[in-house]
């Protein structure tokens, strides 16, 4: 088994997602570089955090041209897994790997804290370890995570069950209050329609362990793991 | 050309300095050569008012690898780590040019961090602005937060802490200082000298450009009615670039290619080039037609004054110039080589091969005039009658007024001095900034220090910065004394040893013999504590000229203290944890107000320090503004780990009631225990008065006073209350 974290220009969370995998689930590991052609020898791959391109133009429309999303698209067509965290959820949604898009906050600024999510489905690869329902805590960081999609994708997203994650209160009410940034249906993550691939907006790569305020992160990549060791 | 008295003045120099440079050149110089000079001998880079007098500050100690004089003071953290840590100002841009000007600031800092080898972990920012209740100041307030967000964020380093004052003082001249720490093995520390004759000075990063040039100038002088007219000088910012450079520039420091470095910050290529040859005792020759220009037709002037952000220069050793132009094209980035490292001792800068300037480095970095100006003790100092409520400054008029009036409705007072601007939440400010990138973390914006871990060991690294303005302003040595001891407490409470600090020292015009005064008796209080706490100071900034209209700011040295958390288990936060916890005041028996008693702080932090190693402290929180009547209701709000909670306590009664429940007096904190009597014992043995106040609990917030219930009111309606009102403030 063995995990890849892709490094773009401007990455800046691919540190902390190596770091996971490595020294918190103690699975092997190795970086990517974005000019890379293959993937290949790799189980899962993980699109980082950060300012790809510096987020010129849009967050993820440079990077999207980058030769190795050639590669990561050939890989989740066949069933590869692909994560894609933050600006990774940004690049997967421009690259057209996953529906819809991800705007400016609503509240026109960044905004880093952490939030509630309620798990919607367990029938991820990323997820075969939660209960459905199951509340997690894990932080959010960006200026562009207000998920959008036209109505048909949106119904197209809810119907097929893709969405994995919405932002919740502490009761895990699905509340104005407690959607950070806008999202339509308070979505903080999804799944394609073959289920391999997510992007999630949330950091659980700074919410999987104790110290740094939460653990529940950690769920995430243990259910990547257990899915590559079943599968 | 003829150097006129003209030319002089813009360049801000004096015909004495003008005489000095002509006996230096053993000729008239050029203009270039003029502006090159003037930007050297600016007081922003060449401290001349202030060299004299900060000789005095401890700068030593067995844990410190670098003092001042490189990019940043580097300390050794055992584990074969070291941290490279340094504050700088960026006033002056932003005044003109807030968002820009910060970003620029956060840039600038974290490029001394990385020049050094280190990979910057943590910033921290401490500002200062006008009163929110005039629109100017929110406006400024907006693009200063904006721009450190949007440098930060990019760049990837957390912005973890920092604070932010208001008062009058500072309405037409904000200070923003940024502050950095980066880790790195201590066998691989990076300088800025130009060894080697005959080795490639290589030019790396973004394009020279128009922009910032004579920044260094600017920050030199004070501001009129022109001030709109200097937005120019500021320079713009480009994190992504900045992200490239830390890149390239690490792997390049890893592969051994690179013998010297250094950032061009202030003056550019011009300071870069002549200090990296003046440390080495070597010359540099530059030739301007290789430097990457933004724009058409740059003379040599504007070339070595640009002030063009996300620019490095380097010295190469000689076989390896192509391996490193290899590793920044991989990067995206511009390298080039610009000159040679040469054995003359002079910067020799040519254009279209002429030669434009020739001037000995050591002339330019080491001998700018020194100038020990006159001192003179102000003879109007600020009235007292804030002194036992300080965190007034900066209310309007009438929340003044009311404090102070014959109210006695407890609960009103508390509401309104937790809302007032400067003990509200600054949470609107820091979920602008991304504090948890790089998953180091551990406590972050709102305890009494921030504490980041250091990954593959079980250390932590606790960092705090103080800078009492409204203290300094009324007895400037005692303010300095008390920012240090501060600082240290801030530490010590968090659960480190207080290592070292930088300093930051934002003062007004130094040709008024007031302000270098307190310049003077800054530095002279700030020795004696950091002397005394074992806290050298490994460098800084100073910015003068910090006055609009004639008017000098409050003179505010801001300190930034680095420590060490042996143990990550010895991490303790402010917020109390659990109900049915004791709640205990410790503070010393002689209780002082503006000023602090150094062996009595010690006896304080001794004490914390190993209750906390010996696990008897479930929080720990300084009492400073607001009292203790405001440090408790701190202690109750919110936290990631609970909901509000409450506590039912006793408040001593010394004086009366307002001056006990909020006068800020020295050397005080707030602990909680299980352990109650043994704590209490050990405090005693301190010598040091202990009160058990009461216990923490439920969900309001009750305070009796001589056998009578001063404040009974629900926690979530005072965090409420605490909360709002920053963002109320703004809208």
């Amino acid at each position: 088994m063995k995990f890849g974290v892709v490094i773009f220009p401007g990455s800046n969370c691919e540190h902390d997602c190596f770091y996971v995998i490595e020294s918190v689930l103690g699975k092997p590991v190795e970086y990517i570089w974005h000019q890379d052609t293959s993937v290949k020898g790799f189980d899962a791959v993980i699109l980082p955090g950060g300012f790809a391109y510096g987020d010129y133009l849009r967050t993820g429309a440079l990077a999207k041209f980058s030769p190795v999303m050639n590669a990561i698209a050939d890989f989740a067509q066949k069933g590869g897994l692909v994560f894609g965290i933050c600006n990774g959820f940004q690049i997967l949604t421009e690259a057209g790997l996953l529906p819809g898009a991800l705007l400016r906050n609503v509240g026109l600024k960044y905004v880093c804290r952490f939030e509630y999510l309620r798990t919607e489905t367990t029938d991820t690869p990323f997820t075969n370890l939660l209960t459905r329902g199951q509340l997690l805590r894990i932080p959010i960081g960006h200026g562009d995570g207000n998920f959008f999609a036209d109505a048909d994708a949106l119904k197209r997203i809810e119907d097929n069950g893709q969405v994995v994650f919405r932002y919740v209160d502490a009761a895990g009410q699905i509340t104005r209050d407690a959607n950070p940034n806008g999202s339509l249906n308070n979505i903080a993550g999804i799944v394609n329609e073959q289920r391999n691939v997510l992007g999630m907006m949330p950091h659980p790569d700074r919410s999987s362990e104790e110290i740094l305020g939460s653990a529940d992160g950690k769920l995430i990549f243990q259910s990547m793991v257990n899915a590559l060791v079943t599968q | 050309m003829t150097i006129t008295d003209e030319l002089l003045t813009q360049h801000g120099l004096t015909e004495r300095e003008y005489q000095k440079i002509v006996s230096i050149l053993k000729r008239e110089p050029n203009l270039t050569e003029l502006g090159i000079f003037s930007v050297m001998w600016s007081e922003h880079c060449s401290y001349k008012s202030s060299r004299v007098h900060l000789r005095r500050l401890p700068t030593k100690g067995p844990a410190v690898l670098q003092g001042p004089g490189e990019n940043a003071g580097i300390v050794d953290i055992g584990d074969g780590l070291a941290v490279a840590y340094k504050i700088e100002s960026h006033n002056h841009p932003s005044f003109i040019e807030p968002f820009q000007g910060a970003a620029t600031g956060v840039g600038g800092i974290l490029r001394d961090i990385f020049t050094m080898g280190a990979r910057p972990i943590a910033a921290m920012n401490s500002l200062r602005f006008g009163p929110l209740h005039k629109q100017q100041n929110k406006r400024i307030l907006e693009g200063v937060v904006g721009g450190i967000a949007f440098y930060g964020n990019c760049f990837g380093v957390p912005t973890v802490g920092g604070e932010i004052y208001f008062s009058d003082s500072y309405s037409q001249n904000p200070l923003v200082n940024a502050f950095a720490l980066g880790i790195f093995e201590k066998d691989k520390i990076f300088y800025g000298r130009a060894v080697g004759v005959g080795n490639p000075v290589i030019y790396v990063g973004a394009k020279t450009g128009r922009d910032g040039i004579h920044g260094a100038t600017m920050a030199s002088a004070g501001f009129g009615e022109d001030a709109g007219a200097k937005r120019p000088n500021v320079q713009i910012g480009d994190p992504f670039m900045e992200k490239l450079l830390l890149e390239a520039c690490i792997e390049a420091m890893h592969k051994g290619l690179i013998v010297g470095i250094q950032d061009m910050g202030a003056a550019g290529l011009t300071c870069s080039s002549c200090e990296m040859g003046a440390r080495a005792g070597t010359g540099v020759e530059l030739d301007l037609d290789a430097v990457p220009q933004r724009e058409a037709q740059m003379s040599a002037y504007e070339i070595m004054l640009s002030e063009s952000q996300e620019r490095m220069l380097l010295v190469a050793a000689k076989d390896k110039e192509s391996e490193i132009l290899e590793v920044f094209h991989k990067w995206g980035l511009d390298a080039v080589t610009v000159g040679r490292v040469t054995n003359d001792g002079l910067l020799r800068v040519r254009q279209h091969g002429k030669v434009i300037a020739e001037i000995p480095n050591r002339a330019l970095a080491d001998e700018a005039p020194l100038y020990n100006r006159a001192l003179l003790p102000p003879k109007s100092t600020l009235s007292s009658r804030l002194d036992d409520y300080t965190f007034l400054d900066g209310c309007e008029p009438a929340v003044i007024e009311t404090f102070l009036s014959e109210s006695k409705d407890w609960n009103a007072l508390l509401k309104l001095a937790v809302s007032s601007p400067n003990l509200a939440s600054r949470q609107w400010v820091w979920q602008q900034y991304d504090h948890m990138v790089q998953s180091n973390t551990i406590v972050g914006p709102g305890s009494d220090a921030a504490v980041v871990r250091v990954k593959g060991t079980r250390k932590a690294l606790a960092m705090t910065l103080d800078g009492p303005g409204y203290r300094v302003a009324r007895n400037p040595r005692e303010g300095a004394k008390l920012a240090v001891a501060e600082a240290c407490r801030n530490i010590v409470c968090s659960g480190g040893r207080p290592m070292a600090a930088t300093n930051c020292l934002n003062f007004g015009n130094p040709e008024h013999p007031e302000v270098m005064w307190q310049f003077s008796e800054v530095v002279d209080g700030m020795s004696e504590a950091c002397d005394f706490f074992g806290t050298p100071i490994t460098g800084g900034n100073v910015s003068f000229y910090n006055e609009t209209f004639g008017g000098d700011i409050y003179p505010t040295p801001v300190l930034g203290m680095v420590g060490l958390i042996e143990d990550i288990s010895f991490v303790t936060i402010s917020s109390f944890q659990d109900e049915g916890d004791f709640i205990l005041l410790t503070e010393p028996v002689q209780r002082l107000v503006g000023k602090v008693d150094l062996e009595d702080e010690r006896a304080l932090q001794n004490f914390i320090a190993s209750a906390i190693r010996d696990g008897l402290v479930k929080s720990a929180h300084d009492l400073n503004e607001g009292g203790l009547a405001v440090a408790l209701a701190e202690c109750c709000y919110s936290t990631l780990r609970r909901g509000a909670i409450g506590a039912q306590v006793e408040i001593p009664s010394h004086l009366e009631i307002r001056k006990d429940l909020f006068g800020e007096f020295s050397s005080r904190v707030l602990l909680t225990t299980r352990s109650s009597a043994a704590l209490q014992k050990r405090a005693a043995d301190a010598g040091l008065n202990v009160f058990e106040l009461g216990r923490v609990g439920g969900k309001r917030l009750i305070f009796h006073y001589e056998g009578v219930q001063a404040v009974d009111i629900a926690v979530d309606e005072l965090e409420a209350a605490w909360r709002q009102a920053l963002p109320k403030l703004l809208s």
